[in-house]
Parts: structure tokens; C-alpha cells; sequence
């Protein structure tokens, strides 16, 4: 978790990632940042995010997205 | 709110806008009562309280301007009345005649067939002009759909409003004037004019490719000859004198040979100007297209004396109700003749 | 059948008539019966494309989720027996399988939709390429018949697949069902891009009669026409006049008019036809996608493609961005781009790539010419110029204070919709030269002179057009910043009953009176010419 929220903000340093509930729904990441984060969680977790995962349910929280880091994990 | 106050609300806002639809679509159609005059003689119709006429004239301008019917009652005591309407196609002269029919059934019917020319309607103005005055029915249903072209709808006619919307930028006077009330501007269907322009230089037509009439032209001559028939209403095809639009020899040979094949009686007063003594140099009030008043008279005597003559027209003067009637409409063609005197000048 | 009609409204009405007249269950067959009469009508030749469509994207879709449910029931049953490993190898066979019934049901429609719309356009450019002088020596370009929405339910069967094989939508077992979604009529013509998820929620649901719905949804169509036909059809004889005089006669000061014109009747145009098709729906109980958002206040060209057609720009994202920015490749490409380029324009690159392949796509899917490409890569040339800006917009708004007013954003929002202006203009040319020259004329001819000399009532408007469009444009507006609170049908619902009549009357009264539509009464026609 501590590894996600540094790769979050680094993307936007100003955002308060632990308790913002709507990372896409308030659009405070753009698609560009989804991509970013994808090739950067690729590289930190060693799991694979794909298109059918990119669904604002999994990137509204970094707590979800978390989640879905696990989830994949637990598949591989 | 309680259910019948409630219902109460909702028809009353019904009637409301269905009012407002309905004056602003009366205000908005075309009123036809100065400039483009000739859109309201197909309604004007109507307002004859005595439609038992025994002589029926239908066509385009080439009858409404070229004769008389008061000149036709003075000197021959002729009940007639004429259906006509600008560029009227022979569909809806077909139509009109129906519509006619439903009211009375003259002894004679008369078509000019220079409409023969056009298989389909070529002008959806002249269309409207031919149609809105009709009275609902059947026929004019018939007629609507035999003449729109392919740019219009049938519900424009239903509620001409749909046609007319843009018109509210135009608006005069005279639209608030006459929104429920007409003018009369003709005498029996005649639309008189008496100056005179004399007909110079008549250019002869440009040779066409084609001179056959248009198998749907044919169509509605034959359902005319045979809505006579039935009707045992004599009917009698004419070309006015009309000098343009040029009237082309092999337009004639056809009418000259479908008049031989059903025995149907044809004038072409083109060629009977020694007759009817018609003079283009005063006679005509454009240039040879339409006949003046004095045309119309001297069209009226020649062919009111072929009516009575040869097809046995009723003379009926000596009915009182009748006589009534046309003396006033004889006072109105009188009067108009002193107005337009003035209006043109003429002593 | 346009949807400015009579015929079309004659169509929906006794299209609604009957809906809540028949027994609820068979709702939903009446309006695939009555999608397939609306494009019947358009042309029977259109049938057999949709219908193919149709089939490949059922039969595909419902073999994949035959797939999955045995595939889950397998592993269920050997929940003991496996091992962990042997598990996911099964699952990733059965996934690899489930992937190429998609591909290959994903070319046969896409190879369809390129075939119809993009042969002649590559024949042409193969011959350009060639450089064959003499006509007997090109390719003939084939005739080909396009039919009716085909990009729009090309684009919506393909979601529906994709969504299938990823899992986020069961595929629809009755062949029915599927086909009314592809070809329900009100967004068959130019969508919104409708997904089976949202879609299919109410479009098969049983509705009974609901005064709201029903007067909401006829509100809407309302709405819908006056922008049509009162502002879309009214101004584009005007855009027309500057843009089809290729002598080049309206430039200067008509070409700036014409641009702005031009975008005034796409938002007039699009919205209005979108309000009418959500109206539509709307009135049969079914909810489609909003398409826009009030994209012309929008502060940069980024916004407005989060607010304009937005069910084609996220299907963009989510079935071509999206994938091609996980996608193996790219992602292998992102090691080495950061290893070579360094940290910063290495993490950039790859989005640039594909966010090249989307706007690419984006532009041709739009038309079949070079003009529609170039408009693409233009969007996309402006979006990545100021996506590297970004932290110097942000720098200079927290140096200067005064950026964050009212009158800075007002300033942003008129600096983006001019950018909309210029980009839009691309769509009015087949060759893109002729847009640069149109735009270079703004500043090369001086003819600002016309303008006091009347010259723009020359261009095929009057006074009165003008100041119709006028009045009509600051309507719009007026709405668009209501719209920011709620929807303005909800506000003027709580409005008494007299100021509602008024105000609905009132909108219908403006259609038919000052609307665009019909032969249009001109006393001239009517000038009786004596023959």
C-alpha cells in the first residue's frame, strides 16, 4: 500500500491520495495518469492491469485500486 | 387540486392553444385579395347561393379570363359559371369538375385543353393556388394527391399553417381583414381586365423533341369524357385564343383526332378569328396571352350562340330567381368596369 | 425517415400510441419491429449488413460466454484436484480461445465497415500513390452502398463482444433482444454510442404509462427541434454560401463568420439531433446516454473532449486506448523508452503513441478522406502540447493571481471554443489546403469594409435570420448555464401551471413559426407570372 500511494503521488503530489474517494469521478486522474500508473504498477507489483480492469469502480481510491493489485496477484 | 378541477385545467388549455393555432393559421394563409388575385377564385365558388348552372366552364386562364358569363346571360340568358384557376393542371381540372358535380349537374361542360401539356403539376404555388379554395372531400383528396410534387406533404394541406409559418413577417392589414372574410373579385369565375396591350411580335414556339401529350394528361381527359358520360353532361373541348404559350400544330392533330375517335365537339378559336372577329390589337390586355374584356365579350357572343344553337342551352331568363340574381351581379360587372376605367385611364 | 419529418413524427407518435397500449412483454418486440420498418424504409439494400452484424456478433458473444460459464464450472468441480498452476493454464487455454472468437468476429465487422466506407478511399489514394496519368490504367472505384449508421452500430455491436470476452456483461441469449440493441431506431442515425450494460437495463424492462417520463421525453424532442430547425437549418445556407464558393469570392471577414457559424450549427445540429433521440427514449421509458455536456464552456480543448460526443470519445478510450496502452508491447516499449530516453520522457512516450493510434482512428472513423485524419492529428497535436505545458499553466496560475477569475476563465472558455472553430473548419473541406487557405484569409483579406456595406446579407441570410439566430443563440445559453443546477425540464416542472403551458407553448410556437422547415414562403413563388 505504502508503495502504491508513493507511485500516486508522485503523479499529483497534491492530492490527498489515502482519503480521496473519487479519483475518477472527480476527474483528478486523466486517462493519461491511468496509463502512467499502469506501466508503473506493471513494473512495482509485477502484475498485469488490462483494458477489462480500467473501469472507475478499480481507480476511485487508491484503496481500490489496491484491491485490485491483490486480486491480480492472487490470480498470477 | 381534485380530479374533475383538474380535468376542467387541462381541456380548457387544449381549447386554448388549439384557438391560437387556429387564428394564427388563419392569418397566416395567403388572403388573395390584391396583387395575386387569381388564388381565390377555386373558393369563391362556394359562396353562389344558386349553383343549379347549365353551363360549367373549367380550366386554366385561358377560360377565367376569356369569358363572360354576364355577357353570356345578357344576350343569351346562359346560367354558367366558370371553375377556373391559375395554371390549373387537368387533374385538378378533373377534381374540380367533381367537386362541381356535387352540387349540380350542368347541361354542358366546357375544357380548355391546353393543360393537356403537362403529364404532372410543374408549380407547387399554382398547386396551392388550384387547391386550397376547394371544400373538403373526397375530390379534393384525390386532387391533393394527383398534384403534389415530390418537395411537398399532404398534411401541409390539412393545416396549411405548416406551409405558410414563415409568412408572419409579411403580414398586412389586409391579413387581419380578411381572415374570416373574402373579397369578391370575380363575376361567375370571369376575371375581368379592360385595358388593352396590343399583341406585337408573337414569337412562334421552339420546335420540341417531343410533342406527344403525356400519358397521364390522356388519363384524366378520358376520366373527364367518362364522368360527362355518365353524368349525360354534354362535354365540349376548346383552345382559346390565346396567342402564348404557343399552341403547337401537332398539339392540335392530337386533340383534332381523340375529338374524332369519341365524337367529342373541339373549337379551336385560334383558327376561327374571322368568327369571332377577335382583333389582337385591342382585344388583349398583355400581348395576345389573355383576352380583355372586349375579347371576352366577342369570345362570349360567338361561342354563347354555338351553345344555345347547337347544344340546345336552356335560355333562362324570365326566372325570377334567377333574374334577381344576375341583375345585381350585372350592377357589380358594371361598376367594376367604372372603376377600372378610372384605374386605367381609359374614357 | 429525417428525424425533421412529418413522416418521422407520424412514425413515433403512433409508435408510443401503441407502446402503452399492447401488453407490457411485448414492448420491446414492438420496437425492434419498428427499428427494423425505420430502416427498411431508409433502404432494404441496408438489410443484409446490419443483419450479419448482427448474427456474427450474437453467435460470437454467446459462444464466449458458453465458454466461460464451462470453463467456471470445470474449475469449480475440480476446486480439490487441481493444482494452483494447472488451474490458471486452464483458464488462460479456455481465456485464448474465448480471444479468438472475439478476433475473428472483430475483423469480419470491422473488415465490413472498413470495406464499405474506406475501399474507395484507398483505391484513390493507391492511384494518387501510382501517379497513373490515364484513367484506363487506375483502379476503378468500386461502387459500394454505405448503409445507414453503420459506424455508429458497428462501433456498438463491438462493445457488446468486448464487454462479453472481459466479463463485464453476460451476452444476451435471445437473438431478438441483441438485434433491437443494434438497430433500435432513434440512435441508429448518429448514436449516442450506446453500451449493452447501460442500454440494456430498460430497454427490455416492462414500462408502464408515466405522465413524466412521457412529457420529459417530448419536452426534450421539443428542444431538440428548435435547435434544428430554428438554428441549425436556418444558418447553414450562410455556411454553405462561404464554404461552397470556391472561387474564393466570401473569404476574409466571411471565412471568420463562417467559422464561428459553422460551429454554431454542428453543436445546433448534433446536440439537437442527440436531444431528440434521448427524448425518444426517454418518452419509451428507456435511458440512453447523455452525448454532451455543455462542451462549448469548456476551458481547454481537453475538457471539450470529455464533454462532446463522449459515448464515441470513451469508446475510444476504453476499447482502444485502454488496450493498446496495456497492451504487452507498448508496455515492453516503456522499459526501453525509459531506459534510453530517461525517467521523464520515457514514462511519456508510449501515451503519446497511442494516444496517436486514437486520434488516428478517431479522424478516420469520422470519414473517409484525409482532411478527417488531419483533423485528428491536429486534436491530437494540441492536446499534447498542452499536456507538456501543463506545469507551466500551473506555475503561472499560482504566480499570478488574477488567472483565477471569473473574467481569466471567461477568457479560456472563448480562447477554446475559437480553437473548436478552427479544428471544426477541417470537416468543410475535402482537400485541407482549402481550410488553410480559408483561415490564412482571415488575416491576408481585408474586406471588413463588406461588413458595413451589408455584405453579410448577401450570403443567403436576412436581416431577420440574423437576428432570429440571434435570439435564439442567446436561448441556448440561457439554458446551458440553467442546466449547471439541474435539469431546466425539472425546474420548469416546479413552475405553476400557467408559466409551464406558457413556456412549452411558447417553444412550439417558435418551431413552427420561425423554424427552417418546409418549402418556406417566399411571395415571389407566388407572384402569379400570367401564363
Amino acid at each position: 500500500m505504502e508503495e502504491l500511494l508513493e507511485i500516486l503521488s508522485n503523479l499529483h503530489p497534491d492530492v490527498d491520495f489515502e482519503n480521496e474517494e473519487g479519483l475518477i469521478d472527480n476527474m483528478i486522474l486523466d486517462s493519461f495518469d491511468i496509463v502512467t500508473l499502469i506501466s508503473e504498477i506493471s513494473e512495482n507489483f509485477d502484475v498485469t492491469i488490462s483494458a477489462e480492469h480500467i473501469i472507475p469502480d478499480n481507480f476511485n481510491s487508491a484503496k481500490a485500486l489496491y484491491a485490485l493489485i491483490e486480486k491480480l496477484e492472487d490470480e498470477d | 387540486m381534485k380530479k374533475s378541477k383538474k380535468v376542467i385545467v387541462i381541456l380548457v388549455t387544449v381549447a386554448i392553444i388549439i384557438a391560437v393555432l387556429y387564428f394564427l393559421q388563419k392569418l397566416l394563409v395567403p388572403k388573395y385579395v390584391d396583387g395575386i388575385v387569381e388564388g381565390a377564385l377555386v373558393a369563391e365558388y362556394y359562396q353562389e347561393e344558386n349553383k343549379d348552372f347549365d353551363v360549367i366552364f373549367i380550366g386554366d386562364c385561358e377560360v377565367y379570363e376569356n369569358f363572360s358569363p354576364v355577357a353570356l346571360w345578357e344576350e343569351y340568358g346562359i346560367n354558367s359559371y366558370i371553375r377556373g384557376s391559375a395554371e390549373q393542371y387537368i387533374f385538378q381540372s378533373y377534381y374540380l369538375l367533381e367537386d362541381t358535380l356535387r352540387y349540380h349537374k350542368p347541361e354542358v361542360v366546357v375544357f380548355n385543353i391546353q393543360s393537356l401539356q403537362f403529364g404532372k403539376a410543374q408549380n407547387e404555388a399554382y398547386n396551392r393556388m388550384s387547391i386550397e379554395g376547394m371544400k373538403w372531400s373526397k375530390s379534393k383528396v384525390d386532387c391533393i394527391k394527383a398534384s403534389m410534387t415530390e418537395e411537398e406533404d399532404f398534411i401541409t394541406y390539412v393545416f396549411p399553417i405548416l406551409r405558410y409559418h414563415s409568412r408572419w413577417n409579411e403580414i398586412t392589414s389586409e391579413d387581419f381583414k380578411y381572415m374570416f372574410k373574402s373579397k369578391k373579385i370575380s363575376h361567375n369565375g370571369y376575371f375581368m381586365r379592360i385595358d388593352v396591350k396590343a399583341a406585337e411580335n408573337v414569337p412562334t414556339g421552339r420546335p420540341l423533341g417531343n410533342y406527344d401529350f403525356d400519358e397521364n394528361a390522356w388519363k384524366y381527359l378520358d376520366m373527364m369524357r367518362e364522368l360527362c358520360d355518365e353524368n349525360d353532361i354534354k362535354l365540349i373541348m376548346i383552345k382559346a385564343p390565346s396567342l402564348y404559350p404557343y399552341w403547337y400544330d401537332q398539339y392540335d392533330a392530337q386533340v383534332v383526332d381523340y375529338a374524332k375517335k369519341y365524337n367529342l365537339p373541339y373549337y379551336n378559336f385560334l383558327s376561327l378569328g374571322d368568327e369571332t372577329g377577335i382583333d389582337y390589337s385591342t382585344d388583349t390586355y398583355d400581348g395576345g396571352l389573355h383576352m380583355n374584356l372586349s375579347g371576352a365579350e366577342k369570345l362570349s357572343h360567338y361561342f354563347g350562340n354555338i351553345l344555345v344553337n347547337e347544344y340546345g342551352v336552356s335560355d333562362r331568363r324570365g326566372d325570377a330567381t334567377l333574374e334577381a340574381i344576375w341583375n345585381e351581379k350585372i350592377k357589380d360587372y358594371n361598376a367594376e368596369i367604372e372603376a377600372q376605367k378610372i384605374k386605367y385611364g381609359i374614357d | 425517415m429525417l428525424f425533421t419529418s412529418y413522416e418521422f413524427i407520424g412514425f413515433v407518435a403512433l409508435l408510443l400510441v401503441l407502446y402503452y397500449l399492447i401488453p407490457k412483454r411485448f414492448q420491446w418486440m414492438l420496437l425492434l419491429v419498428a427499428s427494423y420498418v425505420f430502416y427498411i424504409l431508409a433502404d432494404p439494400m441496408y438489410l443484409p449488413y446490419i443483419l450479419v452484424t448482427t448474427f456474427t456478433t450474437y453467435a460470437a458473444a454467446l459462444i464466449m460466454q458458453k465458454d466461460a460459464d464451462k470453463t467456471s464450472d470445470y474449475l469449480k468441480l475440480h476446486k480439490e484436484d487441481m493444482e494452483k498452476d494447472a488451474r490458471k493454464a486452464y483458464k488462460a487455454a479456455r481465456k485464448k480461445v474465448r480471444a479468438r472468437v472475439m478476433t475473428l468476429c472483430i475483423l469480419i465487422n470491422v473488415g465490413i465497415l472498413m470495406f464499405v466506407k474506406y475501399v474507395n478511399f484507398i483505391i484513390g489514394n493507391v492511384n494518387s500513390v501510382l501517379q497513373v496519368g490515364d484513367p484506363a490504367g487506375q483502379f476503378a472505384l468500386l461502387d459500394v452502398i454505405v448503409p445507414m449508421g453503420i459506424s455508429f452500430y458497428t462501433f456498438m455491436a463491438l462493445s457488446y463482444l468486448i464487454d462479453v470476452y472481459r466479463g463485464t456483461v453476460r451476452a444476451e441469449s435471445n437473438p431478438g433482444k441483441l438485434a433491437l440493441f443494434i438497430t433500435f431506431f432513434p440512435h441508429i442515425v448518429q448514436g449516442p454510442i450506446s453500451r449493452y450494460g447501460d442500454l440494456s437495463v430498460t430497454l427490455f424492462e416492462e414500462h408502464a404509462f408515466d405522465k413524466t417520463k412521457v412529457s420529459f421525453g417530448l419536452q426534450r424532442i421539443m428542444w431538440g427541434f428548435f435547435k434544428k430547425l430554428v438554428v441549425a437549418d436556418r444558418i447553414m445556407p450562410a455556411v454553405t454560401t462561404v464554404i461552397g464558393d470556391t472561387e474564393g469570392g466570401h473569404r476574409g471577414m466571411y471565412a471568420l463568420v463562417c467559422v464561428i457559424f459553422y460551429t454554431i450549427e454542428l453543436y445546433a445540429d448534433f446536440t439537437g439531433g442527440i436531444d431528440i433521440t434521448i427524448g425518444i427514449a426517454e418518452a419509451l421509458g428507456i435511458t440512453v446516454k447523455e452525448n454532451f455536456e455543455r462542451p462549448y464552456f469548456s476551458m481547454s480543448l481537453k475538457e471539450y473532449w470529455r464533454r462532446w460526443h463522449i459515448t464515441m470519445c470513451s469508446w475510444f478510450r476504453d476499447y482502444i486506448f485502454y488496450p493498446v496502452s496495456g497492451s504487452k508491447w507498448l508496455q515492453k516499449f516503456t522499459k526501453f523508452s525509459r531506459k534510453t530516453f530517461g525517467e521523464k520522457v520515457g514514462r511519456r512516450l508510449p501515451v503519446y503513441i497511442s494516444s496517436f493510434i486514437v486520434w488516428f482512428t478517431t479522424g478516420l472513423w469520422h470519414g473517409a478522406s484525409w482532411n478527417f485524419i488531419v483533423w485528428g492529428l491536429l486534436n491530437y497535436l494540441v492536446l499534447m502540447i498542452s499536456e507538456e505545458f501543463e506545469p507551466l499553466y500551473d506555475r503561472f496560475h499560482n504566480r499570478f493571481k488574477w488567472s483565477n477569475t471569473r473574467a481569466y476563465d471567461l477568457f479560456r472558455i472563448l480562447r477554446t471554443f475559437l480553437l473548436i472553430c478552427v479544428l471544426n473548419l477541417f470537416d468543410c473541406f475535402e482537400h485541407v489546403g482549402d481550410t488553410f487557405k480559408m483561415l490564412a484569409s482571415i488575416f491576408t483579406v481585408h474586406n471588413w469594409n463588406e461588413l458595413a456595406e451589408g455584405g453579410l446579407l448577401n450570403i443567403g441570410m436576412s436581416g431577420l435570420d440574423y437576428l432570429i439566430i440571434l435570439l435564439a443563440v442567446i436561448v441556448m445559453i440561457t439554458v446551458s448555464l440553467l442546466q449547471r443546477k439541474e435539469s431546466v425540464r425539472v425546474q420548469i416542472a416546479a413552475l405553476k401551471y400557467p408559466v409551464r403551458v406558457l413556456i412549452w407553448f411558447g417553444l412550439f410556437l417558435c418551431i413552427l413559426l420561425v423554424g427552417a422547415y418546409g418549402i418556406g414562403y417566399d411571395s415571389s413563388q407566388f407572384i402569379y407570372n400570367r401564363f
